[in-house]
């Protein structure tokens, strides 16, 4: 049988030596076994570009830092820009009608975009001497010297830019006198711009400032003892709002000739009842601010004596947009009221708040949950009446256009902060499907193949070539909602940070359901956030009936105390089965045990704060399983801020039946002044290995180490741990650590000096692939470690093995201490790494490819045989035949080899590979904002025919053949017979 | 007496020949006709019964060119051996089609040889013909093209003689300890 093997191996080697070496594809096979969605995430701020001529667009910055320009009509992204994870766009808006003016880090950099093509026009960057707030006016009409300033306050000074080039017209530095600037003003017309801010949160501060140089024209200030909380809200052009430290009076502040008058009234004399968690909504509405405390909102107008009259009184969940200039000098606003599976959207006038300007009420998506943000912007219609159309932002991070009480297209835009992925598999096709249906397929199938045919003997016509092109890409056979053969069809379950669980279809991506999980809904009293999703259930044998489910674990807080939350959700409809949360203990980690119950449920522990494990789910079949198997079961945890690694076992006295007691086996501690945990990795859970032999040159063999319980750890000296550049090379050191998460044993230790972070490392089998910076080189470099066992080593004697004398089989323990040594190689690398992975397949038999996003956000494919640490300068005959690569310094990067290709997975966070059923095929998922599916064959795929292999061509052959084997049959037997009559 | 004379190589080629032959007429043969009472005045006299020095003589001739013939067939393997050798040095020693091709023909062909020794050496059953040296004659020069065969089939590295042949597929060894955690969630 071994032979049987060898031989299938070799000719398996012969046939892929036959092909091509590299990973690409044709053009044409874009689309047949991808698909790339591009997303922009949470929406913070939305201006419109409704101008008349051109196209109608919608300018965002949205909590995923992109700045993108949306179609209007259908929410398709014209242009979109992902900045830096450290660039958070702070405020956006539109200069001189054709540039997006965005202010990002801190109010430290100011850029303008072209607004047709998002091209950047110019770049300013602003340096500040304190930390403050960020604020942008961008003046609509101002013209100083041909110029229109953008005024911009951060870092403690106000600068006042160009708009047509970013260059610095002045700057006035407020950080001498220590005030906290909240609103910059500009009344229209006037060449003052007024600066509004608070001295030691007790003094307010008015300036006016000269447009045209920063001089400082006017100073104003009065001093409040009580202290202010929250921002100051301007009300009219010289009135403003604030409220008290205590929260309880709201001060009105008004400004005239030179004098500050300040106001109080308390809230309680404004809203009746409870005024708990009192705050001034940010919406400015001229003459009108909005409270809201925890029980409602209430409009409070500010007359011009200053006297303060409610308005009215909505509910708390009202949400409020900023007010909208209409032609005539009107004001208008929107609200959006909350009701079951429908929202009320109703648009105001400032000046006539009684009745509704408007007022629609629109379906919604129960899943959707909450509106969170709402923008509006007027149309005039052609009876020469404001229309408006409102963008709103849900509780799930979805955005949405209302238009005329109709939603007029929405965005998924959830889908760009996903967490955690996990997969299912999908139901398996019933028997009995309709004839008609056959028929119906069997006449298309045909019909495509024959146009196939066409195609490959080049008589299609371009319309021909277009059609089979189309019916490549919409094969039915890839969207059904049913399991294949080979396994690409699976459910990406996807956890997103809004609390929202997605199921995608790997064979196009769409959406398949979505819930939003009731137990992860962040209210007003608690946060919260989704932090795992596992596999709860997942039916093989007894339990084929049960649908399979997943297990989301998430926290109800901000802390690592505060307590968890879990559900169980159904993996083909959505539905919430079961929601445990919150649960009294907290959650720090989750750890899926190898065990199942009888019902196929996996048993899982949860560790709180306490270091006390929580089994789950909570059956007695569960326990007894776990009592049974607890002598065996460790964990351990890495406590990155005080270098400590420690180890814990089961305590056989627990609590209760459920939770249980930990006991510290052994602790690991680095030297804090020397070493700081930067990264640890582990092998996934689910990997599967098919052999511990690894067979080299000249017929002989070494023995792997395989264990799953060894974790990766890498550490750099504390003084290194920050940027690249902000430590020497003598100062720096990396040195990595292969540790055995079961006995606390060192297994290997590794130094790199000169060396530093960040660190992204992979394991898998018995290798570790990890990625770091060479100082001394200046150049990022790959090392790879793979660690052998010595203990087997000598299993080498052919008679001992046939007979099956050999100690290969028995289980290990990691308590008998095996004997293991390691080889390793380091290679200098182009690109610096957002993320690694490795590609897995279902027996493991398959080579492997590290999976390595890069900088670019596109996943490279490098063959594992790269980074074999084996590799010689000068191979042996021997090692070549094995396949070994001469030692080369450095990794290529072939272009054909991104497995990406002209896709970009903007934001690229993680890559996750699953294995699907045919063995050559690793199915690969990247998530960052935007979403990448693909299949890749990292030895081709050997066990399948291709996509495109041409059937018809095939039964034309098979049929040609047949017909002339009758022909020269009919013809023998006739010439045989005149020769026997001859 | 029925005779098919082919020798050993004729057979070998001529396997399809004479597997299609559906029926033949030996017209000089005369025993199948013996349940049919012979006609009158016929007598059934053998002419070599009359003289019988002649015909012992002209049956020692026939044995001894039996014994040749049978001696011949039973060197014709050592060709093919010369030539089954010559062709793997042609092949080489890497794996593929074509050397595969070989070092199974080598295999195969002295295995059906040696299915068939019966067969080849019955023409030449004779009761005065000792048959038994060449038939091990011939077991031996197939044997040897067969172990030609084998050992060509070792220096392409096919046979698992090496350590590494029975454990490359040997599934890793169970483990007795699981531990999981890391690093806290956030």
């Amino acid at each position: 049988m071994a032979m049987a093997i060898k031989l299938s191996l070799i000719l398996l080697l012969c046939l892929s030596s036959l092909l091509a070496p590299s990973f690409s594809l044709f053009e044409d096979q874009v689309g047949l076994m991808d698909w790339h969605q591009r997303y922009i995430g949470k929406v913070k701020h939305a201006v419109f570009h409704t101008q008349k001529a051109g196209r109608k667009r919608v300018l965002v910055s949205t909590e995923e830092n992109v700045i993108a320009s949306l179609d209007l009509r259908r929410g398709e992204i014209f242009w979109r820009h992902v900045l830096g994870p450290n660039d958070v766009v702070d405020k956006i808006d539109i200069a001189l009608g054709k540039y997006v003016i965005t202010l990002s880090s801190e109010g430290s950099i100011l850029r303008a975009w072209n607004l047709p093509d998002g091209q950047m026009v110019w770049e300013s960057f602003l340096s500040g001497s304190k930390y403050s707030k960020a604020l942008l006016t961008v003046p609509s009409n101002l013209k100083v010297d041909l110029d229109s300033p953008i005024f911009v306050y951060s870092g403690g000074c106000l600068h006042a830019i160009s708009s047509i080039d970013g260059e610095y017209l002045w700057k006035k530095d407020f950080a001498i006198e220590s005030v906290d600037v909240h609103q910059l003003i500009l009344s229209g017309g006037s060449d003052v711009v007024h600066a509004v801010g608070v001295t030691d949160s007790s003094q307010f501060d008015t300036y006016e400032i000269d447009v045209k140089n920063g001089g400082l024209l006017k100073h104003t200030s009065a001093s409040f003892p009580g202290g202010v909380y929250g921002e100051i809200l301007p009300v009219s052009g010289d009135r403003f709002v604030v409220l008290d430290a205590s929260r309880s009076v709201v001060l009105l502040i008004t400004v005239n000739n030179g004098a500050t008058h300040l106001q109080q009234t308390h809230v309680s004399d404004l809203i009746h009842g409870s005024s708990e968690n009192t705050v001034i909504l940010p919406s400015k509405l001229s003459g009108i601010f909005s409270l809201r405390t925890d029980s409602c909102i209430v409009f409070v107008k500010v007359t011009d004596e200053g006297k303060l009259n409610v308005m009215e009184k909505v509910d708390k969940t009202v949400v409020v947009s900023d007010a909208l200039a209409l032609s005539e000098g009107e004001q208008a606003f929107a609200l959006v009221q909350q009701g079951d599976s429908k929202i009320e959207l109703s648009v105001r006038l400032v000046h006539d708040m009684s009745s509704n300007h408007l007022k629609e009420t629109v379906k919604m998506d129960h899943e959707r949950g909450f509106v969170h943000k709402i923008f509006i912007n007027n149309y005039v219609r052609t009876d020469r009446s404001h229309g408006f159309r409102a963008l709103i932002v849900m509780e799930d991070h979805s955005l949405l256009l209302l238009q005329q009480g109709e939603i007029v297209w929405t965005r998924d835009d959830g889908l760009a902060s996903v967490i955690d992925v996990t997969t299912s598999e999908l139901p398996v096709e019933k028997i009995g499907v309709s004839v008609a249906k056959v028929e119906h397929s069997l006449f298309e199938w045909l019909k495509g193949h024959m146009l196939k045919l066409k195609g490959t003997l080049m008589l299609a016509t371009p319309d021909e070539v277009a059609a089979i092109q189309q019916i490549r890409l919409q094969s039915s056979q890839k969207n059904k909602m049913t399991r294949d053969h080979n396994g690409f069809r699976k459910l990406l379950i996807l956890l997103t940070r809004a609390g929202k669980l997605y199921a995608l279809h790997t064979g196009n991506g769409r959406v398949v359901w979505s819930t939003l999980l009731q137990s992860l809904r962040t209210t007003s009293q608690q946060q919260c956030a989704g932090l795992k999703l596992r596999q709860w259930q997942v039916p093989h044998h007894h339990a084929l009936d049960n649908n399979p489910s997943v297990l989301v674990v998430g926290r109800c807080g901000l802390s690592l105390t505060s307590p968890s939350a879990l559900s169980i959700v159904d993996a083909y409809t959505g539905k919430e089965l079961q929601n445990l949360g919150p649960a009294e203990h907290s959650t720090v980690q989750v750890i899926t045990l190898p065990f199942r119950d009888s019902t196929e449920q996996q048993l899982h522990l949860l560790i709180d704060a306490d270091k006390r494990a929580h089994l789950y789910p909570t059956t007695p079949e569960a326990a007894s399983i776990f009592q049974r198997e607890s002598e065996n079961v460790y964990w351990y945890s890495v406590e990155s801020e005080a270098g400590i690694l420690r180890g814990y076992g089961v305590k056989k006295t627990h609590s209760s039946e459920y939770s249980f007691e930990a006991r510290n086996l052994w602790s690991i501690v680095f030297p804090a002044e020397s070493e700081k945990i930067i990264a640890t990795v582990t092998r996934k859970p689910n990997e599967v290995v098919h052999t511990q032999a690894k067979v080299i040159a000249d017929e002989d063999v070494m023995y792997k180490y395989i264990s799953k319980n060894m974790v990766f750890v890498a550490t750099v000296s504390p003084k290194a741990s920050g940027p690249i550049g902000s430590a020497t090379p003598d100062e720096s050191v990396l040195v990595v650590y292969l540790i055995d998460t079961v006995t606390g044993r060192i297994l290997h230790r590794m130094t790199h000096l000169g060396s530093q972070g960040p660190v992204h490392a992979v394991l898998s089998e018995n290798w570790v692939v990890y990625h770091y910076f060479n100082l001394r080189a200046h150049r990022y470099e790959m090392s790879v470690i793979e660690i052998y066992d010595q203990s087997r080593a000598e299993n080498k004697d052919v008679l001992k093995l046939i007979v099956g004398k050999h100690n290969l089989t028995t289980p290990v323990s990691s308590y008998s201490r095996p004997e293991v040594t390691t080889k390793s190689q380091s290679y200098f690398f182009t690109h610096s790494v957002k993320a690694i992975s490795v590609s897995s397949t279902a027996k493991g038999i398959t080579s492997k490819h590290l999976l390595i996003g890069t900088i670019g956000d596109q996943v490279l494919a490098l063959d594992k045989r790269f980074v074999d640490p084996r590799r010689s300068l000068n191979p042996t005959q021997a090692e070549k035949e094995e396949g070994l690569l001469p030692l080369t310094d450095a990794l290529p990067i072939i272009p054909q080899s991104y497995v990406t290709h002209a896709f970009k997975v903007e934001g690229l966070r993680g890559i996750e590979t699953i294995p699907a059923k045919l063995e050559s095929t690793s199915l690969v998922f990247a998530y960052g904002v935007d979403l990448f599916y693909t299949r890749i064959a990292p030895s081709k795929t050997y066990d399948s025919l291709t996509e495109d292999f041409n059937y018809a061509l095939l039964l034309l052959t098979i049929v040609a053949l047949v017909i002339a084997i009758f022909v020269t049959w009919v013809l023998s037997e006739r010439k045989d017979l005149q020769d026997k009559w001859r | 007496m029925m005779c098919v004379s082919v020798s050993a190589n004729e057979m070998e080629k001529g396997k399809g020949v004479l597997g299609s032959r559906k029926w033949a007429v030996e017209f000089t043969d005369n025993s199948s006709t013996r349940d049919i009472l012979d006609p009158p005045g016929f007598t059934r006299a053998s002419p070599d019964q009359d003289d019988s020095s002649l015909t012992r003589q002209k049956k020692d001739a026939e044995a001894n060119w039996k014994s040749q013939k049978a001696w011949e067939v039973a060197q014709a393997p050592f060709k093919n051996l010369m030539m089954m050798g010559f062709m793997m040095w042609m092949a080489g020693n890497t794996v593929h089609l074509f050397s595969i091709g070989i070092t199974f023909s080598a295999l195969w062909q002295p295995l059906s040889a040696l299915q068939g020794v019966g067969k080849v050496f019955e023409p030449y059953k004779d009761n005065k013909v000792d048959l038994l040296a060449p038939k091990l004659l011939y077991i031996a020069l197939n044997l040897g093209g067969m172990l030609l065969g084998v050992w060509k089939l070792n220096s392409l590295g096919l046979l698992p003689t090496h350590a590494s042949d029975w454990v490359s597929s040997l599934s890793p060894a169970h483990e007795v300890e699981f531990s999981g955690g890391g690093a806290a969630l956030y």
